[in-house]
């Protein structure tokens, strides 16, 4: 018969008609909102969505999962009186590794001596150039340089970002990758420890 | 990934020994064959030693030595090694080789890419226009002499960058407008395009007269640049008898980048995120045929959970992307987004676990020389898990209910675009392509790479050649691919996911080598030279998208201008790729 295979076909998409306005209607009737909520937003997201999964941005967003990286952040330690102590000691290997070369980094000349001091005059990032890679992350040595979750950066102009714009604080790395953050801060320890002993003992 | 050594498997020399020699450069294999006897041996090659099918073709300026190099690679279909063997000729205006395409069709577009970039003339080829460049454009890029108008440095790392990396933007070295070169004396009011009259007169296959003695004509109809159903900017010239495809040329190049010259400049590691950009829907493929190339050069081994993650994240692709060629199909077919936005939900979920490993949805940049950057996470293999045993198969059912009886998608599919399984291996076919003529040749059996020697599944193939086919094929492949998934989540090892210590610059030894894979669009192949300094000498992309337009001609010659959109559209194209 002509036409069946379409009917068949119309049959897939009123189910899926269906089922957008059955599952609304089962978690309405179990008291739960369905929309604008992180349990509905996941459940969107999950093996057993059906219906009509869209999430509605920006009333809705999605979660961003702990690697999820966009652009560059610098990442400082609060020192004591609210001093800013950057972890960059402006040796390059970011500027490096960069595929499309978007860093640019000036570093610290002692004025008396002459010789490079680890810290960096001059830090910038070509926002617009930077392709999201995260190779500048992945490579520091110093967990100086991370990749942010902060994906809402439309502008009208060319974002080049210098020192002052790049600096986010340790606590908000730990805040938006806790796992990383956490394994970082062990891995250091543990060197320092180690440094700590191994001076201990050149020094007995 | 042992060295590439074992790739001869057939004496050449002692066949022809004044005319060929074994390549005994250093991490080199193949064999070397006299300019002048190329095409004697390349008909022996095809007809004696059954390799059929040439998939590579492709050039390498060796400035230091003065020569310009030819390398192709051609295998049997019925599966095994590569036989490559090249041509060199000195590097000096007018640089002659003969054409291979009356012996492999296929090398038609390869053969016009190397005139285009290089500047080889290939001799007795049919048709040898610029390709990716536009007509008039001034010398031939990819020579290593010829440097592009915002040049800075041979290689990066830029030394403007650091120690005293004083920012300026890029235009303002480069200003808009003066980033181009013309020849001297160039009036862009005055010029004419040379190559249209080559073009359009290609085109004139024949004359018609009726019976009362009048002549009728032809109708060129330039499809594009940006209408064959915006898949991207592509154009085609179309001569038409009525509503009857006549001739067709492919013209393309609307988004070329020059990615082989970028991939020159940058180092080993930097050239992973830019494969992420060539097919945009299969970044983690694309990361795979790169690195499996560079791994053969370095001679390394792949970390066993590695083999296992990547096979896991090629597979998700090749679902996805299968997926996504279901819907635009249909959009091509006049099914307006419905399809299309069903492919979607599933390729959502797919990309939600392609952001939990990798931190991105599509540029994945997920893949490094030895294993993969990072672990993937326990919920994104639960995530994985659960599509694979739970969701996909279902959902691909429904794909079936919902379209393969659909009886607009049937009578504009069946026995329409037909390709002959002798034209498919003839134009260097690969893939879906090839598969839905009849030719089960699969890389991941023929010539298998990382661990897919290890699982069960099957060749989908379907001999009848026709754009239904090609639909069907790809349901089928989405099957076999959630059959692997299936069995390596089950078989996935403990371990590391790094052979070798991360480095950011990577030692790689001089040589050469080719990687493919067989990616969701059919053969995906990474040319990649070492001369031992951080920077490849030469990094060459075999793309599926742009050789299997080698066949549209064939395809659509004979069928009405309205199937030619869906019959484009089944080749499965992407632009990112396809013009690089």
């Amino acid at each position: 018969m002509i036409g069946k295979g379409i009917l068949k076909g119309l049959g897939v998409t009123l189910a899926r008609f269906w089922s957008t306005y059955w599952d609304d209607l089962l978690w309405l009737l179990r008291g739960k909102k369905r929309y604008r909520t992180a349990e509905g937003i996941e459940h969107r997201s999950s093996k057993n969505a059906r219906g009509i999964f869209t999430v509605q941005y920006p009333e809705e967003k999605l979660p961003s999962p702990e690697e999820f990286r966009y652009v560059p952040f610098l990442v400082y330690d609060e020192g004591e009186g609210g001093k800013k102590e950057v972890r960059c000691t402006s040796c390059g290997i970011c500027a490096k590794v960069c595929p499309p070369q978007c860093i640019w980094i000036v570093r610290t000349n002692d004025p008396a001596t002459g010789r490079p001091v680890p810290v960096p005059a001059e830090f910038y990032i070509d926002i617009d150039i930077c392709m999201n890679c995260g190779y500048c992350a992945e490579y520091c040595p110093f967990d100086a340089i991370k990749m942010d979750h902060d994906y809402e950066l439309a502008s009208y102009t060319r974002n080049i970002y210098p020192m002052e714009k790049l600096l986010k604080s340790a606590d908000y790395y730990a805040g938006i990758r806790p796992l990383n953050a956490a394994r970082e801060d062990e891995a250091r320890k543990a060197k320092e420890a180690l440094k700590a002993a191994k001076a201990e003992a050149s020094a007995a | 990934m042992t060295a590439p050594a074992s790739t001869q498997t057939l004496d050449l020399a002692a066949r022809f020994p004044a005319a060929v020699t074994p390549d005994a450069r250093p991490g080199y294999s193949g064999w070397i064959v006299d300019a002048a006897k190329l095409t004697e041996v390349a008909t022996a090659i095809r007809d004696e030693f059954g390799y059929d099918m040439l998939t590579a073709l492709t050039a390498v300026d060796y400035l230091p030595e003065n020569k310009m190099e030819v390398v192709y690679h051609v295998y049997q279909t019925t599966g095994g090694p590569a036989l490559v063997f090249k041509v060199q000729v000195p590097r000096a205006d007018p640089i002659e080789v003969p054409s291979v395409t009356p012996i492999w069709r296929g090398a038609e577009f390869q053969e016009r890419e190397a005139w285009d970039l290089f500047g080889i003339k290939f001799t007795s080829h049919p048709d040898l226009r610029r390709i990716l460049m536009w007509e008039g454009f001034e010398g031939h890029p990819m020579r290593k002499d010829w440097k592009e108008a915002f040049y800075e440095e041979d290689v990066k790392p830029f030394k403007s960058r650091w120690p005293d990396g004083k920012f300026h933007l890029a235009e303002s070295k480069n200003p808009y407008a003066d980033n181009l070169k013309f020849p001297p004396g160039f009036d862009p009011e005055k010029w004419v395009p040379e190559g249209d009259a080559a073009l359009y007169g290609a085109l004139a296959k024949y004359s018609h007269t009726n019976e009362d003695g009048i002549k009728t004509d032809h109708i060129v109809v330039n499809m594009g640049p940006q209408h064959p159903s915006t898949h991207g900017v592509f154009r085609a010239v179309v001569m038409l008898d009525g509503e009857t495809v006549v001739s067709l040329k492919p013209v393309m190049g609307y988004l070329h980048r020059n990615h082989d010259k970028i991939g020159e400049r940058n180092t080993f590691l930097q050239n992973m995120p830019y494969t992420d950009r060539l097919d945009y829907f299969c970044s983690m493929t694309n990361n795979f045929g790169y690195a499996l190339a560079v791994e053969k050069l370095m001679g390394i081994q792949v970390a066993e959970r590695a083999e296992y993650i990547r096979v896991i994240m090629a597979e998700l692709t090749r679902i996805q992307n299968h997926l996504i060629f279901i819907g635009m199909f249909l959009n091509d077919l006049g099914a307006m987004y419905t399809p299309a936005l069903y492919a979607f939900e599933e390729r959502e979920l797919i990309l939600d676990i392609f952001e939990e490993s990798s931190g991105a949805r599509m540029m994945c940049n997920y893949f490094r020389f030895g294993g993969v950057v990072r672990d993937m996470p326990e919920v994104s293999i639960k995530k994985a898990r659960d599509l694979a045993f739970d969701r996909l198969p279902g959902k691909v059912d429904e794909m079936e209910r919902f379209l393969n009886e659909n009886e607009v998608l049937v009578s504009r599919t069946k026995g329409k675009g037909y390709l002959s399984a002798e034209d498919a291996i003839r134009t260097s076919m690969s893939g879906p392509m090839l598969r839905a003529s009849g030719v089960p040749y699969d890389i991941r059996r023929a010539d298998p790479y990382s661990v897919y020697d290890r699982f069960d599944f099957n060749v989908a193939c379907r001999p009848e050649g026709d754009m239904y086919a090609r639909y069907m094929i790809r349901i089928d492949e989405m099957r076999e691919s959630i059959k692997i998934l299936k069995q390596a989540l089950k078989q996935m090892p403990e371990g590391p996911v790094m052979s070798v210590k991360p480095q950011y610059q990577v030692r790689v030894p001089a040589g050469e080598a080719y990687g493919r894979i067989e990616s969701p669009k059919g053969e995906l192949g990474y040319y990649v030279v070492s001369n031992g300094k951080p920077n490849p000498w030469r990094y060459h992309v075999r793309p599926p998208s742009f050789v299997n337009l080698t066949s549209l001609e064939m395809m659509c010659e004979g069928e009405k201008i309205a199937d030619f959109v869906a019959i484009l559209g089944a080749v499965d194209i992407v632009l990112g790729e396809l013009d690089r």
